[in-house]
């Protein structure tokens, strides 16, 4: 009897510590999420705080006579004649017209540094989009050079940087800015330009299509060879020495640092085979690479998940192992099989390493059309980009580092989506 | 030593294996009526290996047409194995060999070039877990005609499903709801849809593997009443646990022993007068 009460009395005391290391240990818990959602929220403040200006560009608005003459174009359908024109004499005159008080040859040239040095190639093409407007006078915003763009919004964040202005250019600045001629416009060039010496006109479109088109490829490769191999090691490979062997190697891969892969692609694709190099034929061959063990590894865990009793019902029924496989097997594996590719893609786009390593890194301004087509990805644009001294570059590398992230969370969202869906709730 | 060449000498007649060395008494052949005419299967000398582990030794039985011959015997003595060894279901286990002979209606079915497609058409199977495909309950059905080409239209179709249903004793209950899905049954009618999924294909034998070992009593009794009207047009050999079950259910009664098996009989004749003394220690509950 005393026993039992004894008994009692211990468990109670005992109950008290146990319910103290419990709330401790939820503590413990509690500490690392909100450690690790901190840092996730720094980092996206940061590269928020930083890239969102990039998204909107300086605008200065000028008055441009499309002088058919001085051009010497009398059709704007004729393209030699195009070719030939000046345009900047254009957008010289305009901004000369605009500050009839500028003179001497020095502070010219400091008052046509005030718009984007490509505004003459964007004449022209406007002038093709309207033939009507040979002879006519059009106000325009016309983009501003990065260095204005830099000035602009620092000033009216209120603390400007005129670092590289001359005391004549703020001053022409503040004067457009009384008269409501220069302001910050949606900035076009950003998702549909290619890269750019020049930081006002660079855009990550060029990146973004080699991306698209390296991952393209490096799905339509790793997939259907890693589920393949997945299939084959999972349902008809017997076990033994040598498939362990396969199985070891595997695994090892799929830990190799990437840009192993990279010198592995340089030496056998590029150097061996002859594939050219920045392209994105080649960046999907060593992204396949890279991406093929995660991906046969996720099927052959996918492939494990559907229960042994379905297969012991099909093959009891008389099915062959093909039938088994592609019947049953696969059906009940794909929405696994298609988170890991999807996972492995979003691996695979933020890789940047092996990409160096085969030239894709190089300086690329127009659009890849093709897998032929010289390119480059975002990541690689991103690391280009950082590197370059131009202020106005700190802006863009962290709107890319968004566009990057948004197109990481679309697939990974998507991932979710595709395992909600097609899985099987019966 | 002394002791295998005594077992090699008194089992001549049984061909055992002279290695083995149990500590049951193998020197004994199986007693009881093992053969019959006209078997529908006939085992001989089955042997069965996992590894260098033998599971079952030296088994010869005869499985007479329409008949029903339970198997029974303590757990892990080789019930499943044997019965698995009869469709072949066990070519599908790594490591698993199988030798002696096996006839289907006088042809081996070990035979090199038989095609495991076609035997296990003849020769359906059951398992212990009811095992319906993740599809509707029309779909399980039509898997088994559909891969054999059995069915030459859709209305060919919807009648087998119809009639293999409706012999398994479950088309009033799924009638109305054929596309739903097969898992959404309750355990019991999962089990019916599993055997109607079996003689959806019109197979002879039907192999039952504890059929009715995950099931309450009333979903088991409704499976051993089906039990009793599929013998009429099927051969089935059914593996239990349950000796009331074998009772019920069974023309012929074979009890297996560490691999080994010891009696085979009429059901009846098992279960009041056993002719060996471990079938006896069995069914009066020594060991189990
Ligand atoms: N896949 C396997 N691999 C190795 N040994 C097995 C395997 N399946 C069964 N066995 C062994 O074979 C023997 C017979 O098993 P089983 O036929 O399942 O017995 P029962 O169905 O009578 O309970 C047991 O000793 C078991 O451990
Ligand atoms: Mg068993």
């Amino acid at each position: 009897m005393s026993n039992s009460t004894d008994n009692l009395q211990k468990i109670k005391s005992s109950l008290k510590r146990r319910s103290r290391s419990e709330s401790r240990f939820r503590w413990y818990g509690r500490v690392a999420i909100i450690i690790g959602l901190a840092a996730v929220l720094a980092l996206f403040v940061d590269i928020i705080s930083k890239g969102h200006g990039a998204f909107k560009a300086t605008y200065i608005q000028v008055d441009i006579h499309y002088d058919g003459d001085r051009l010497g174009v009398t059709s704007s359908a004729d393209k030699s004649q195009l070719m030939q024109a000046n345009w900047d004499a254009l957008v010289k005159s305009g901004l000369r017209e605009k500050f009839s008080d500028v003179s001497g040859r020095r502070d010219k040239r400091q008052l046509y540094k005030l718009v984007s040095n490509g505004t003459g190639f964007d004449l022209k093409e406007h002038l093709v989009a309207n033939p009507l407007l040979l002879g006519e006078t059009e106000s325009q915003w016309l983009l501003a050079d990065d260095d204005i763009d830099t000035y602009y919004k620092s000033w009216l964040d209120g603390e400007p940087y005129d670092a590289r202005l001359t005391k004549k250019q703020i001053q022409w600045i503040d004067q457009l800015h009384q008269q409501g001629d220069i302001r910050l416009q949606l900035n076009t060039n950003l998702l549909t330009r290619g890269d750019s010496r020049e930081p006002e006109q660079a855009g990550i479109y060029g990146a973004v299509m080699g991306s698209l088109l390296t991952l393209l490829l490096t799905l339509m490769l790793s997939f259907p060879i890693g589920v393949a191999a997945a299939i084959y090691l999972e349902e008809f490979a017997t076990k033994n020495k040598f498939t362990d062997f396969i199985e070891v190697n595997i695994n090892n891969l799929a830990a190799v640092p990437s840009i192993i892969f990279g010198l592995l692609g340089l030496a056998v694709f590029i150097n061996f085979f002859h594939v050219p190099r920045s392209v994105p034929i080649m960046g999907g061959l060593v992204l396949t690479l890279m991406t093929l063990p995660t991906i046969i590894i996720t099927s052959r865990a996918a492939i494990k998940s559907v229960p042994p009793s379905i297969r012991e019902a099909a093959l009891g029924m008389g099915a062959s192992r093909y039938q088994v496989v592609l019947h049953h097997v696969l059906p009940l594996a794909l929405p696994g099989m298609l988170t890991g590719a999807i996972i492995g893609m979003a691996q695979a786009l933020g890789e940047t390493a092996p990409l160096l390593m085969i030239g894709m890194v190089a300086f690329i301004v127009d659009i890849p059309q093709g897998f032929t087509d010289p390119a480059t990805v975002l990541p690689v644009q991103i690391f280009l980009w950082a590197d370059s001294p131009e202020r106005a570059f700190i802006e863009k590398t962290s709107a890319a580092i968004m566009v990057l992230l948004s197109f990481l969370l679309i697939m990974n969202i998507s991932a979710v989506w595709l395992r909600k869906r097609l899985e099987r709730r019966w | 030593m002394k002791q295998a060449k005594a077992a090699a000498k008194s089992a001549t007649d049984t061909k055992s294996n002279p290695k083995q060395n149990l500590e049951v008494d193998t020197t004994q052949a199986t007693v009881g009526n093992r053969f019959c005419e006209n078997p529908k299967m006939s085992m001989r000398d089955v042997n069965v290996f996992y590894g260098d582990k033998q599971a079952i030794y030296d088994v010869s039985v005869d499985i007479a047409k329409n008949e029903v011959i339970a198997m029974i015997g303590p757990s892990g003595c080789g019930k499943s194995t044997f019965l698995r060894s009869l469709n072949r279901m066990n070519d599908t286990v790594d490591g698993c060999k199988v030798e002696g002979e096996v006839l289907l209606d006088g042809h081996n079915i070990y035979q090199q070039n038989l095609d495991v497609v076609e035997l296990r058409a003849r020769v359906g199977m059951v398992f212990q877990k009811p095992n319906p495909f993740p599809k509707s309950i029309f779909e399980n059905i039509a898997y088994g005609p559909k891969i054999h080409g059995l069915a030459d239209s859709r209305v060919d179709l919807d009648e087998i499903v119809e009639g293999s249903l409706k012999k398994a004793g479950l088309w009033e209950e799924v009638k109305e709801r054929l596309h739903q899905p097969g898992t959404g049954l309750s355990g019991g009618q999962q089990q019916r849809l599993c055997i109607a999924r079996a003689i959806a294909v019109s197979p002879e034998v039907i192999l039952m593997d504890e059929p009715c070992s995950a099931l309450d009593p009333i979903a088991t009794a409704r499976i051993e009443e089906l039990i009793e009207e599929l013998s009429q047009n099927f051969t089935i050999a059914i593996v239990t646990h349950s000796m009331q079950q074998a009772a019920r259910v069974s023309h012929r009664t074979a009890y297996f022993h560490l691999g080994k098996l010891i009696e085979v009989n009429p059901t009846e004749q098992v279960f009041t007068m056993p002719e060996h003394q471990l079938t006896e220690a069995y069914i009066t509950g020594r060991f189990g």
